[in-house]
């Protein structure tokens, strides 16, 4: 038995459920960010999958390069808020950040 | 053994480093310093395995072409993407160089690192290092190569960062990454056009194109713009100048390390990188890497003589020997070029694991006499350690006399290739200055070896510490002897003088060219014998001499080289090219591309001993050269030995004397030549400075935009809020109102005794009884 559509699909959902479990869990902010890397990851191999099995060609493909430049923007800004949490709280633990709060 | 086997046991050597470096991850912490023993036993059974696949590749197969597999990777749209892997004989040395090496390396490091807290962890990351490693060196595309190539520059920047708490290594591994990023910008353009134009990955399908003359947007001078791209890969990779400025801040690294990643392996990969492109270089950009290497090699050169940290000065000698590595590829001494990596992986890895050892042993010193103030890499604080470690210090000098380029070792073997190879190409070509940079260099790397010998091991000890060194124990000993043996002349050819009769040369002859012959040197292009070639030849040659402007640019340069190289025509008795060139000579300029066929074939001319071996006018030359190139690299190298024992050795002079003569000299050497200080003023601050601007415009442009749309927000909601208040709420209280008069009414029947709803229940059920019956 070849490795078809299902088993990329069951791949990423799990990797999904990873990342979920990750942010739910999780309270450094870092280990936050890459939980959502995980879901934005299962996300690419959703499309690549598609684009392999499903018929969805090329554009799958360009789909989860977005994804990954975006990603790359992503990390680059929630890095630069994450230090500067750091500067302000001395740690970067999302529980205890809470002046955002009315 | 099978060709099949051999890539089997090639992906195994691949992996094998791959599975200590996840198992170390996960359970390094626990193991300790088993970890250690787990690292060198797996690169012993790489080694073993690199030889048994190095012996049958170089003795069964070695006139073979590559053996590969080629796997179908990804299907993008209509296209496919191979990847593979593919085992030469290039491939096959460069197996046993990177295994052998990483496992002296383990070996050394079980004392180096002795006492070290995150010891597994250097074990783990060694382990990913020699996979990338390998990785690159049986790739056979460039896209596996590429890959690996960044998996390199990750674990490169790990274990310069190995000791992070320290700010300076930290720094290092950022700046080694950020600047090998700016050359690898260069390589995946290069990879961009190359799959634009081929849709491939390959080396043999690539070159087998260009040799076909399908040319990137049909046109020459892509083509010398692919080589160079790819080739800025190996600018950055091998410490080529301008990029030169990270690896000697790299020996932050542990020692070990730098033995492994920054003189021996890693570096030598931009050099490999460059060998395997090698085919695809026009003349252009053959001058280009020429003088990129030529230009590394005098600059830091001349950087090593006034270094006092002993492993900077052998930090600014590996990047002068790249240099020599890859002008030796530019100028054409391709087995030469590969060669004198191979050999100057053995001389250098074994300097610096000696330097680790001198280290090694300082700083036991100093625990011993509890001083942690000193610097005990500082050669001012050495000397007389001849008589300390006797072994460390002979290891050292045989290390010393081969990287010097004395006979009946592997230095000057290699060596006096290069050289020669840069005459014959000064010779051909009129560009004087890379003979020229070769030799200083080969002077100046004599001296500042010896200088180096001299001050940290002979003569009586500058301090205590130095004075209460002792030897090492077998552990860092064992590397030292292995490397130390290997620089003696025997293992690559039976004559000392003639490395061309030994095997190495045979197994590593230049790939020769496949860029069609108008953009390729003359000189380069293989010499056809007979007349039918000739005019078949020449036919082709006047038709595509008509109407390709990049010819005439070409014509532009090559004139001056024409008369250079009609002397030397002259000069060579019974000379192929020369009838050639006459028959032309009316043609003008076009005889520097006498054989300019679109479709060139190789030639191949069968050798008395049943060699394969490509004869062009260069191999000649280079023949020619030989005997001269010996002669004067000899006198230079002892020229620069001698100088070396005048001033430090018997001190006859005192070399206070000449530094104050030349003070701007003296600075300028011991500043690096200000290379640093130029990036920081332009690259550095022109980004902190943009960065500035950006924040300057997000905090008043972006950020006033987000206020005033705050402030428009705001009035905006003041409004609805009225509205909110009367209206909204009005509506909301009055459904709460008769809602609530709704609740009082119905509240009424809910008294909460439980007979009252078992009467309405029983009243209920009678209801129902009535209405239906």
């Amino acid at each position: 038995m070849g490795i078809g559509l299902t088993h990329f699909l069951i791949l990423s959902g799990i990797l999904f459920s990873l990342g979920i479990f990750g942010i739910a869990t999780r309270k450094n902010a870092i280990l936050v960010l890459m939980s959502l890397e995980l879901i934005l990851n299962s996300a690419n191999i959703n499309f690549v999958a598609f684009s392999r099995f499903g018929g969805v060609n090329i554009e799958g493909q360009i789909a989860a390069l977005f994804v990954i430049v975006l990603a790359a923007a992503e990390v680059a800004v929630a890095l630069a808020i994450v230090l500067n949490i750091y500067q302000n709280y001395h740690h970067v633990n999302v529980d205890e950040i809470n002046q955002m709060k009315g | 053994m099978t060709p099949d086997t051999i890539l089997n046991l090639s992906i195994a050597i691949l992996f094998l480093p791959l599975l200590t470096f996840i198992f170390l991850v996960f359970f390094g912490k626990k193991l300790g310093r088993v970890s250690g023993y787990i690292g060198t036993a797996v690169l012993g059974i790489d080694l073993i395995l690199a030889i048994i696949v190095a012996f049958q590749r170089l003795t069964t197969y070695v006139a073979e072409p590559m053996l590969q597999y080629k796997v179908d990777w990804l299907y993008l749209g209509n296209q496919t993407v191979s990847i593979g892997v593919g085992v030469d004989n290039l491939t096959a040395i460069m197996l046993i160089v990177v295994t052998l090496i990483s496992f002296l390396v383990h070996f050394f490091s079980l004392e180096y690192m002795r006492d070290d807290e995150n010891f597994p962890r250097f074990y783990a990351y060694l382990g990913i290092f020699s996979f990338s490693m390998l990785g690159i060196v049986i790739a056979n595309n460039f896209l596996n190569m590429f890959i690996f190539w960044e998996l390199v520059g990750l674990s490169s920047y790990l274990l310069i960062g190995f000791w992070f708490h320290k700010d300076s290594a930290a720094d290092a591994g950022k700046k080694a990454f950020i600047t090998n990023r700016i050359g690898d910008l260069g390589f995946l353009f290069g990879l961009m056009i190359l799959f634009h134009t081929y849709g491939t990955f390959m080396f043999d399908d690539v070159f087998g194109f260009i040799k076909a003359g399908i040319l990137p947007f049909d046109s020459g001078t892509w083509l010398t713009a692919l080589g160079i791209l790819v080739f800025a890969g190996a600018i950055g990779k091998s410490a080529q100048f301008p990029l030169h400025v990270w690896l000697p801040d790299a020996m932050e690294g542990p020692t070990p390390v730098s033995a492994l990643i920054h003189a021996a392996t890693m570096v030598a990969a931009g050099v490999y990188l460059t060998a395997r492109i090698f085919p695809m270089f026009t003349a252009d950009a053959m001058i280009f890497v020429a003088y990129v290497g030529a230009l590394t090699a005098i600059i830091a050169a001349t950087i090593a003589i006034t270094q006092f940290d002993f492993k900077r000065v052998l930090a600014y000698s590996t990047v002068s020997q790249l240099g020599y590595m890859v002008m030796g590829l530019g100028v054409g001494a391709f087995t030469s070029g590969f060669m004198h990596l191979v050999t100057h992986a053995w001389f250098k890895a074994l300097l610096f694991l000696a330097s680790g050892s001198v280290i090694h042993a300082m700083h036991t010193a100093m625990h011993h006499a509890h001083n942690h103030d000193m610097d005990a890499q500082d050669i001012r604080n050495m000397g007389g350690m001849r008589k300390t470690m006797p072994i460390t210090y002979l290891t050292f000098l045989f290390a010393t006399i081969a990287i010097s380029g004395i006979p009946f070792t592997s230095g000057f073997m290699s060596k006096d290739g290069i050289l020669a190879g840069t005459l014959a190409f000064g010779n051909l070509t009129g560009h004087w200055f890379i003979p020229i940079a070769g030799f200083g260099a080969a002077a100046i790397t004599a001296f500042y070896m010896f200088r180096l010998t001299i001050v940290s091991f002979h003569g009586k000890p500058k301090t205590e510490i130095a004075k209460h060194t002792k030897e090492n124990n077998f552990l860092i000993l064992v590397p030292l002897i292995t490397l130390a043996i290997l620089t003696f002349w025997f293992f690559y050819s039976p004559n000392p003088f003639g490395a061309d009769k030994g095997w190495f040369h045979k197994a590593t002859q230049s790939p020769g060219s496949v860029v069609p012959s108008k953009y390729n040197f003359s000189f380069n292009v293989p010499v056809h014998h007979g007349e039918m070639g000739h005019e078949n030849v020449m036919h082709s040659g006047h038709e595509e001499s008509m109407n390709n402007a990049v010819h005439e640019q070409h014509s532009e340069m090559n004139m001056a080289m024409h008369e250079q190289h009609s002397e030397m025509n002259m000069s060579m008795q019974g000379h192929h090219a020369e009838n050639q060139c006459d028959e032309e000579k009316a043609e003008g300029e076009h005889c520097k591309y006498a054989e300019a066929a679109p479709f060139q074939v190789t030639h191949v001319d069968r050798y008395a001993d049943g060699e394969l071996k490509e004869h062009t006018e260069f191999t000649e030359a280079l023949h020619h050269a030989h005997i001269p190139a010996m002669i004067l690299s000899l006198i230079v190298a002892f020229s620069g030995i001698l100088v070396a024992f005048v001033f430090y050795q018997f001190k006859v002079y005192d070399i206070g004397s000449i530094i104050n003569m030349y003070p701007w000299l003296y600075k300028g050497s011991f500043n690096k030549w200000f290379f640093d200080e130029m990036y920081q003023a332009t690259v550095i601050n022109g980004t902190v400075g943009l960065g500035k601007v950006i924040a300057w415009f997000d905090l008043n442009i972006i950020d006033g935009v987000v206020n005033f749309t705050a402030a428009i927000g705001r009035g905006l909601s003041k409004v609805t809020a009225v509205f909110d208040f009367r209206i909204i709420d009005g509506l909301v209280n009055f459904s709460a109102w008769i809602s609530g008069l709704l609740g009082k009414a119905l509240r009424k029947p809910q008294t909460g005794m439980i007979q009252t709803y078992l009467v309405l229940t029983v009243i209920g059920i009678l209801a129902l009884i009535f209405i239906f019956i």
